[in-house]
């Protein structure tokens, strides 16, 4: 009894002192390296506003993102700051769930590069501020290429990449050309098949909302996917998300990857890669005459929920994660290489950070990618590699297992379509689209 | 049992169990060892089984990262709260259908069965409003509650076959003794239903401890378990199976240490009345 | 032997657990239905309309709901299959006399108290993956090709994660039951000429089956709603293989958001989950009042 007292006067005087001295704020956040090293960095944050307490909820994407949204949307107020890409920002600013950022002009909105800043905005109001920013590239083995006798053009073409991935392939040595995601997922392989049908001239619905996997440009682009991955990629490719293809390149067993432009950082890293010297960037490939190439636009940001009761406190935190002041903090402790990449122009025109590999080739995929009008074709929705719409999460895992089927052998890439169409055509009457 | 065995054939039986057993405790084993290696040199292929360089800058790395002790103590508090509860309630509702059974014991049981069949996704957005209404969100409190309902019926179940199994004649016997409801229940009954409830007490101490949806979903900050360690170890952007061996390590350590030092106890209790 | 006296006691002390479950059961439930029939989305604002049964159309016509229907049988048949033939031989073994029988069901033991997603984790990526998991290299240290279970048999490597997940279990169920097996009765059936076969399948096995239909009850409970092993390893694909009833919940509930989808789906899982259970207490009645 006496302890339990103690404990409650102990309880109540915490909270008492709390409320006078100091805020807290929860953060949800991903599990990925550069939100990780931010918790690090927490030190400089305290030190500038001591009266502000952060509580961090780290968890991995798909968790993260069941959880957020549904505290977003029964407006439960869990979190102060969450941490969402540009999928989700369009919808729920819409939603009216989002405080809209307004920052002092030492926050210099007008750096952020136009890409991501239109990606996170909703009619022209800026609703997350983006921590860092991604396009896709292709990735390759410097030396894999060299014996292959092939250069890498810095735009190659589909027909380049197959003749390359044929080359450098050695089953034997346990070498694959080409790995490319495969495990289904709206986030995995669906976003690199969409961006890879972006640049053969397909669209996922026409203006009408209706689906185009029936059209000719799906079949072109399944089928070349196909034919890289069951002929050059590596075995289980159908389970491979990005983090599986991460580990498959670090171990020297990729000739070639088409992936995130974050990943740069991590291949070129000679603690965890043992291919850390011979690794080479180029544009994400298009079609011959084509305009549109394969990448696409991503963004970890920052939001605000309408429900917070912190409103103030989140805001001054979002500020400084996302502030240049961040970056050059990051790139003192643990250098260039390791900053948070594509948010800021002034980044890229840092003269130091130019020294890094990877730094051009990441500006130039992120500037190509447009999220207004990402498809040849016009299309009545946004997003380069998602369409953003409420149901896309669940339409682009479903669509995701049919590809993934395909990759495994499970049915052909006509069946894959054949059943995507039909998928989505349902999911789209139910939700009301079709009329 | 009392067969003559020959030394040779104990020898040769001896081999088989163990091999077997090394065979399904492997899977664990290499966890922890691979907690031990470098990122680069837990997914290397060869594996390296003990010849590594032995570090330990994952826990490091996992101890500086998240607060363990927290998330550690949020587990204690939710599986040994709702077990203990449960018990509260399900020991009277067991005694009471072991000892006087009705007509309908059998339907009641089983009807308490059939909540569990309730899969739980199809129920979250229901509870998690109910939770939000009720302010019960991120606390222990609400997982405590929501653990309760969840286990009791194997609680009730499990105490029942046991309680069962007490010969009603001692229970005549001390009633002729002139002994009252209360102490038929205190001198009698539960020094001879201990071994059941305890084995009770540790089988659900190990399911609210591993219960992995209701504790991810219904917590943020402050009274997320150990499952929600372990979720912010799952999956990250680049290498990861030594630190995520490292945090399953921490994760499953104490339940397992628990479960081996009481595993005589848990299963004496752990024949759901399937020893006649 | 039951007074009037001791049945009110007894009515008395079941109730706060019957009160509970039945809160526990309508609470949710009637929302879940009143929710089964509203066109709910969680991330789509405005008024949810009465739909009537159009929820339970699109659940019971998707094309996947078949496939989820038969796999969540074979998965649940599968590893039931797996523990109790597993179990009754890993119990026969540890029931004879060995060195170390403390250590050795110690080791058979542990897996039962690792949770659902560190195991699933542990498999997929240390054991199963086909290029740097172990068996992988196994299988290349033979010179063969790798198997990839994950793709080509993603519901047979579920049912293994999840068999030994629950191995230990019915081993340790049945081998309780074993040890309680009357020694005389197996000499006296010696004596008389039965060779080790006839004593299993004529001792053994019956003296088993009591234990083996609480093996089978209990399991069954957790095996209906198989779900995060599903969502680590292969997220209910490639295509439909691995989609079980819980995870095509899972995914209408919490993918798309589609709380009134989910509510008919879950409540369809309810259905049949309730049918498989009158059919295993048919079987249980029948085995555990003898």
């Amino acid at each position: 009894m006496t302890v339990r007292a103690l404990m409650g006067a102990c309880a109540l005087g915490l909270i008492a002192g709390g409320a006078m001295a100091e805020t807290t704020i929860t953060v949800a956040t991903v599990n990925n390296g550069d939100m990780i090293r931010m918790q690090g960095m927490m030190g400089d944050f305290y030190k500038l506003h001591p009266d502000i307490k952060v509580k961090w909820v780290t968890m991995e994407e798909n968790v993260l993102r069941q959880k957020v949204t549904t505290d977003v949307a029964t407006k439960a107020g869990q979190y102060d700051v969450m941490t969402i890409g540009t999928y989700e920002v369009p919808i729920w600013a819409k939603q009216g769930w989002l405080v809209p950022l307004k920052f002092p002009a030492s926050y210099d909105v007008n750096d952020l590069l136009p890409a991501i800043r239109k990606g996170l905005s909703y009619k022209g109001t800026l609703y997350a501020a983006p921590f860092y920013g991604e396009s896709s590239m292709v990735m390759y083995r410097t030396d894999l290429m060299k014996k292959a006798g092939l250069t890498m053009p810095e735009k190659p073409t589909w027909a380049f990449i197959k003749k390359a991935a044929k080359a450098m392939t050695d089953k034997k040595d346990g070498i694959y050309g080409i790995c490319l995601r495969g495990k289904a997922g709206w986030g995995e392989n669906i976003a690199l098949i969409t961006a890879m049908s972006n640049s053969f001239g397909a669209r996922w619905f026409n203006e009408k909302w209706q689906p185009q996997f029936d059209t000719k440009p799906w079949k072109e682009t399944l089928d070349t996917y196909l034919d890289l991955m069951k002929n050059y990629g590596p075995p289980g490719a159908s389970s491979n998300g990005f983090n599986e293809n991460l580990a498959l390149f670090q171990q020297g067993k990729c000739g070639m990857w088409i992936d995130a432009t974050v990943a740069a950082s991590f291949v070129t890293n000679p603690k965890d890669s043992k291919v850390a010297k011979d690794v080479g960037f180029a544009m994400a490939p298009h079609k011959q005459g084509i305009d549109k190439d394969a990448n696409w636009l991503w963004s970890w940001a920052l939001a605000i929920p309408a429900g917070t009761k912190q409103a103030k406190a989140a805001e001054t935190f979002v500020e400084w994660a996302t502030s240049k002041q961040y970056t050059e903090l990051v790139a003192k402790k643990d250098g260039w290489a390791n900053v948070p990449p594509g948010t800021r122009t002034s980044l890229y025109k840092n003269p130091d950070y130019a020294k890094v590999p990877f730094a051009a080739m990441t500006l130039k995929s992120i500037e190509k990618a447009d999220p207004e009008h990402p498809t040849v074709k016009p299309v009545p929705y946004v997003g380069v590699q998602f369409v953003a719409i409420p149901e896309f999460q669940g339409l682009g895992t479903a669509v995701g297992q049919q590809f993934s089927a395909a990759l495994a052998g499970r049915e052909t890439g006509a069946q894959a379509l054949k059943n995507a169409q039909a998928l989505t055509t349902r999911e789209m009457s139910k939700a009301g689209y079709i009329k | 049992m009392a067969r003559r065995v020959t030394t040779r054939r104990r020898l040769i039986v001896t081999a088989i169990a163990w091999v077997i057993a090394f065979l399904i405790f492997f899977p664990i084993l290499y966890t922890v060892l691979t907690s031990f290696k470098t990122e680069g040199e837990a997914v290397s292929v060869p594996p390296h089984f003990l010849f590594f360089h032995w570090t330990l800058e994952n826990y490091i790395e996992v101890n500086a990262r998240s607060d363990y002790f927290l998330h550690f103590w949020n587990s204690v508090v939710i599986s040994v709260g709702s077990t203990v509860i449960g018990l509260a309630i399900a020991i009277p509702a067991a005694w009471s259908m072991a000892f006087v059974p009705g007509k309908q014991t059998k339907n009641v049981l089983m009807w308490m069965l059939s909540t569990k069949m309730l899969p739980p996704v199809g129920v979250l957005i229901p509870i998690y409003l109910l939770f939000r209404d009720f302010g019960l969100l991120d606390t222990r409190t609400g997982l405590v509650i929501i653990l309760t309902l969840i286990d009791l019926p194997i609680i009730i179940w499990m105490l029942y076959t046991y309680f069962k199994e007490i010969p009603g004649e001692i229970l005549e016997a001390a009633r002729m003794d002139g002994a009252g409801l209360r102490d038929e229940i205190l001198y009698v009954l539960t020094p001879m239903a201990v071994p059941g409830i305890a084995s009770t007490l540790l089988l659900n101490i190990i399911l609210a401890w591993n219960e992995a949806f209701w504790t991810l979903n219904l917590t943020a900050a402050n009274a997320a378990p150990l499952t929600a360690f372990i979720a912010s170890y799952s999956s990250p952007e680049g290498l990861f199976y030594a630190k995520l061996s490292a945090a399953s390590t921490m994760a499953i350590a104490p339940i397992v240490i628990l479960g081996w030092f009481s595993q005589k106890q848990l299963v004496r209790g752990l024949t759901f009345g399937a020893v006649k | 032997m039951a007074t009037k006296h001791s049945r009110a006691a007894a009515r008395l002390m079941i109730s706060p657990a019957v009160i509970l479950l039945l809160g526990w059961m309508i609470i949710p439930l009637s929302m879940t239905i009143y929710f089964s029939f509203l066109n709910y989305n969680l991330v789509i604002p405005g008024p949810h309309n009465f739909i009537g049964f159009r929820n339970y159309y699109y659940f019971l016509t998707d094309p996947a709901f078949g496939t989820a229907l038969v796999n969540t049988l074979v998965l649940v048949a599968g590893v039931l299959l797996i523990t109790t033939i597993g179990g009754t031989l890993l119990a026969l073994l540890l029931d004879q006399p060995i060195w170390g029988q403390g250590v050795v069901r110690v080791l058979v033991i542990a897996p039962f108290f690792v949770m659902p997603t560190v195991s699933a984790l542990i498999w997929k990526n240390m054991f199963m993956n086909p290029v740097n998991g172990i068996f992988a290299w196994i299988a290349q240290s033979f010179g063969l090709q790798p198997f990839d279970f994950l793709s080509q048999a993603p519901l047979f490597s579920i049912i293994l994660i999840v068999a030994w997940q629950w191995l230990p279990f019915a081993t340790l169920i049945l081998l309780t039951a074993l040890q309680s097996l009357d020694s005389e009765q197996m000499e006296a059936a010696e004596m008389d000429g039965a060779g080790p076969v006839a004593r299993f399948v004529h001792i053994t096995v019956p003296h088993l089956s009591r234990a083996g239909t609480v093996v089978i009850l209990i399991q069954t409970i957790f095996l209906l709603s198989v779900f995060a092993e599903i969502l680590v390893t292969t997220n209910g694909g490639p295509g439909n293989a691995s989609t079980n009833l819980t995870y095509l919940v899972y995914a209408q509930s919490l993918l798309q958001f589609d709380v009134g989808g989910g509510s008919a789906g879950g409540l369809v899982a309810v259905v049949l989950a309730n049918i498989v259970a009158i059919f295993l207490m048919r079987m249980i009645g029948k085995n555990l009042d003898a």
